[in-house]
């Protein structure tokens, strides 16, 4: 395999793991603005819940970038096995979603978290061996 | 306590993890039935949709975005990840116990350390306290469990 198959592959699996983590943290950003959607459908019925999430800008691109996220995905799996694929997307995404969680949702990501991150990744990396 | 989760709350994050993983491991299975996807066979995406398989492997997986959403609106989303990374555990388990397929020592290992992450996660808070939000979430559940 030469430099260049490396970086394509690599680069492939790059894009689909930041397109999950952008997608993830705009919606995860759109629901936080929401509030809780449970109360929501109290008031307004299960309709008006999802009136209020589909009228949400960033859950509207979030959901744009996910549905990117899906044909990246499938690119990629006709490059690569999903064998690499499955666990080198996954363990990315949940590391990048921790540092975005971080930065951008001022999320309070405490030791017990970063924990629990790396060993999700790991697990995965394990689970899919 | 703040932020402890409601009984309600807990079965949502249990949608999430079983919804997820069964919902794959449905549509997986009916697209095995169908048949390999590509540019100059998409009539079959079409069939796929008369599959009882991919039919309700469909329906778990919206189950799945709204249970999802629905926990994303009241935790974090670093809190809620460990809950999504375990329907991998699902999907090992269900291999093994309904297929019968056989799990080597690592997949064990892993399926342990996602176990023991969502322990680390669960003991914590479930939402970061954001002092300009106070004021609206107060005014949307006048003080609940708080």
């Amino acid at each position: 395999m030469n430099a260049t198959t490396v970086l394509h592959i690599w680069s492939a699996i790059g894009g689909v793991a930041a397109l999950a983590v952008i997608g993830e943290v705009l919606i995860a950003a759109a629901m936080r603005k929401l509030g809780d959607l449970d109360i929501i459908r109290e008031h307004s019925g299960l309709p008006g819940a999802i009136r209020a999430v589909l009228s949400s800008p960033l859950f509207l691109v979030g959901a744009l970038c996910m549905a990117l996220n899906f044909f990246a995905m499938l690119y990629t799996l006709s490059i690569i096995d999903l064998s690499l694929a499955a666990p080198a997307i996954a363990s990315l995404t949940y590391i990048g979603n921790a540092i975005a969680a971080k930065i951008f949702l001022n999320e309070n990501v405490d030791r017990r978290r970063w924990l629990a991150v790396l060993f999700v990744c790991v697990g995965v990396i394990l689970i899919s061996l | 306590m703040k932020h402890a989760l409601k009984p309600s709350q807990y079965l949502i994050l249990i949608a999430v993890m079983l919804t997820a993983s069964v919902g794959d491991t449905l549509l997986s299975r009916g697209m095995a039935q169908v048949g390999a996807v590509d540019l100059h066979h998409l009539g079959l995406l079409w069939q796929a949709l008369f599959n009882p398989y991919v039919v309700s492997g469909i329906v778990l997986l919206i189950g799945f975005f709204a249970s999802y959403m629905t926990a994303l609106s009241w935790a974090d989303l670093t809190f809620v990840m460990p809950a999504t990374a375990f329907s991998y555990v699902v999907v090992a388990l269900l291999s093994r116990f309904w297929l019968h397929e056989h799990l080597s020592i690592y997949r064990w290992a892993g399926i342990a350390l996602i176990v023991c992450a969502v322990g680390f996660v669960a003991g914590g808070p479930s939402r970061t306290e954001h002092p300009d939000e106070q004021h609206e979430l107060g005014l949307m559940d006048s003080g609940v469990g708080r």
